[in-house]
């Protein structure tokens, strides 16, 4: 993944994007005084101070060539989050057990040599064994499988 | 004598079967984990924090304690054996550690760092019960001025001494910062930055930010990661280390352990940095220095030390101060929290069971360490070869159920999934994620500081250079912040990091 500039040209774009955005927020909030400070004085003041490390940053980024190192997984980027995202809708509307599968089967998908059968038998043991431990030993109280309301 | 009196109210503490147990299951899970390369402290004991909030205070942190330091000693097991750290803190002993085991000597060289770590460990545990009293007595007079500069201090020097960009590292605990004040205002009741969702303003849940930067985002880069690195398995003979072997190690322990101690109280510096320094004054000290790197027992036993040491001494500055010198210490401070334990140098006079309960429990763990350890190195081994795509499903899912269980929230769940996204791109950036969560826990306390001292002045600013001891403290950010700016030391700091 090479994103034509430099590395820190991003880095320094983050910074001030956080900052910017916090110092833009915080604005709604009472200022207040250096001796009644109120709750937006110290967010602006960090705001303000993320976004000058975050040009200074951006400046040097323009200068450097240093590119993003090593590789980096696209697919585990998006896989591992949804799977995430699938667990938390899961434990809601469908109950621990297939959160579970769903979450680690999910999950093992995001590795370039996933297995499907192994990951599958991987993730029921696993299932099983948290069932066992989590549910009934430390008895979490998560239904195990609803209707999917 | 005092001294003797506490500690030996501390083992009553720590020896009680409960509390034996949480430090068997801390050490086993630590050493667990610094064998296995992909998971470290951090991220286990960000996961598992959960599952203590059901525990008592002193059981809890005597647990995650055991994690911590068994993960050094795991770390350099496999680092001896397979030529792979299994934490950071291990890489100097693969040098002369796998040398060793190639040579046929994995047996000496796994008991030398063995017995070295059981020493720093024994020195540690007594620096943190000989200065832990009085340094929290002189803490207990700090007013709200001396608290925001002690944590400025803290901070800037975390950030400043820990590897990486320096720059960065500071971006990286003001977003800490930032992130610490999500939620509503104590003062005020004012919601910030909270964007309308009731789930936020209580803040962001600590375990939500500790296990998607360090959990998630982890797994997400060493899936990216192409390189994989796997030595051959040397078979371990005879343990016992030779008089020789010993004679020669006496030294370098007793060095490395102070090294150790030294870098350990210093807010930021890994034991990584510890371990390298000590493998580097001893070569400098070596009769003949082209020993090291060819199996030289040296270089393992003053690394270990050294290690050890550090992680140790790290307690001392989080139980007395209040004030995190690490990432790990920045959770343990969380699990503090969340046991409804403020910290700072009350918690021993309050909580003195907490404080010398937690002190013996590390020694105690050490020598369950030493103990346990040496039997059961075929067993970590053969752990070795659970390849990675099964172990990070396991990960993200022990993360889950560990979240959840925190607020029966789905919330949480998909926070994380974000706060993962924004771990994975800062390490990709080049931003060190640890001074975030140091940031982030100290946040509201130092607002807070900061609040109280300008109300305390009448808005006067300079309250913080005029009373001595918060001047001392300003004073010395200043000069750890110009020593680090000039260029030599800039040149020298990018050479260490190479």
């Amino acid at each position: 993944m090479t994103l034509g500039l430099s590395k820190d040209v991003w880095a320094g774009a983050m910074l001030i994007a956080i900052g910017t955005a916090a110092m833009l927020i915080a604005r709604n909030y009472p200022f207040g005084t250096a001796l009644r400070m109120g709750p937006g004085y110290f967010p602006i003041i960090l705001g303000g101070l993320l976004t000058v490390f975050g040009l200074f940053i951006l400046a040097c980024g323009l200068r450097s060539r240093e590119r993003i190192a090593g590789s980096s997984s696209l697919r585990a980027l998006i896989i591992l989050p949804i799977s995430l995202l699938l667990f938390g809708v899961l434990m809601e509307h469908g109950g621990f057990v297939p959160a579970m599968i769903v979450l680690i089967f999910g999950s093992a998908t995001a590795a370039a040599e996933f297995k499907f059968i192994e990951a599958l038998l991987f993730s029921l043991a696993l299932t099983a064994l948290s069932v066992v431990i989590f549910v009934w030993g430390l008895g979490l109280p998560y239904p195990l499988i609803t209707d999917f309301h | 004598m005092d001294l003797f009196d506490n500690l030996i109210f501390g083992f009553g503490v720590a020896l009680s079967l409960q509390n034996l147990l949480y430090c068997l299951i801390g050490v086993t899970v630590g050493t667990l984990i610094g064998v296995l390369p992909g998971i470290g402290p951090l991220g286990t004991i960000a996961i598992l924090m959960p599952i203590t909030y059901g525990v008592s205070p002193v059981g809890a942190l005597i647990m995650l304690a055991g994690i911590y330091y068994g993960a050094q000693y795991g770390g350099s097991t496999t680092a001896i054996l397979v030529n792979l750290p299994g934490e950071t803190s291990a890489v100097v002993t693969c040098i002369d550690g796998y040398q060793m085991a190639r040579q046929g000597r994995a047996g000496p060289a796994l008991a030398i760092a063995a017995v070295g770590s059981f020493f720093a460990g024994t020195v540690g545990t007594l620096l943190i019960a000989l200065f832990g009293p009085p340094l929290a007595e002189i803490a207990l007079k700090f007013g709200s001025p001396e608290y925001f500069s002690l944590m400025l201090m803290g901070l800037v020097a975390a950030a400043v001494l820990a590897q990486g960009d320096i720059v960065k590292s500071l971006a990286m605990v003001v977003t800490g910062l930032l992130l610490g004040l999500v939620g509503s205002d104590v003062n005020t009741g004012v919601q910030r930055f909270s964007f309308g969702f009731a789930e936020l303003s209580d803040g962001i849940g600590f375990v939500v930010v500790a296990v998607g930067v360090f959990a998630i985002g982890e797994i997400i880069a060493n899936l990216g990661d192409k390189t994989e690195r796997r030595g051959i398995a040397a078979t371990v003979t005879d343990l016992f280390p030779s008089k020789e072997d010993l004679k020669r190690c006496i030294g370098p322990i007793l060095r490395g352990t102070g090294i150790g101690a030294f870098f350990g109280v210093l807010p930021g510096t890994g034991p990584a940095i510890a371990s390298f320094a000590s493998y580097m004054l001893e070569k400098k000290l070596a009769a003949d220095p082209s020993r090291f790197g060819q199996g030289a027992i040296e270089g393992v036993a003053a690394p270990e030390s050294a290690n050890n040491a550090d992680a140790q001494c790290k307690f001392i500055p989080m139980l007395t101060l209040g004030l995190p010198a690490s990432g790990v210490m920045a959770l343990m401070l969380g699990a503090l929290t969340i046991q409804g334990i403020q910290p700072g140098p009350e918690v021993m006079t309050q909580r003195p069971d907490l404080f010398w309960g937690l002190i013996a429990s590390m020694w105690i763990g050490n020598l369950m360490l030493v103990v346990l350890n040496l039997p059961m190195i075929a067993l970590w081994v053969k752990l070795l070869q659970v390849p990675y795509r099964l172990l990070f499903p396991a990960i993200m899912a022990f993360s889950a159920i560990g979240i959840y269980s925190v607020n029966n929230s789905s919330f949480e769940i998909y926070l994380t999934a974000v706060f993962g996204i924004f771990g994975f791109v800062c390490m990709k950036l080049g931003f060190p994620p640890a001074p975030l969560l140091l940031g982030y826990v100290l946040g509201p306390m130092m607002e807070e500081n900061l609040r109280r001292s300008m109300l305390m002045s009448g808005g006067d600013a300079t309250v913080f250079v005029t009373r001595p001891i918060s001047l001392a403290f300003i004073s010395a950010t200043v000069l750890i912040l110009v020593i680090m700016v000039l260029p030599a030391a800039r040149q020298r700091r990018l050479e260490i990091a190479d």
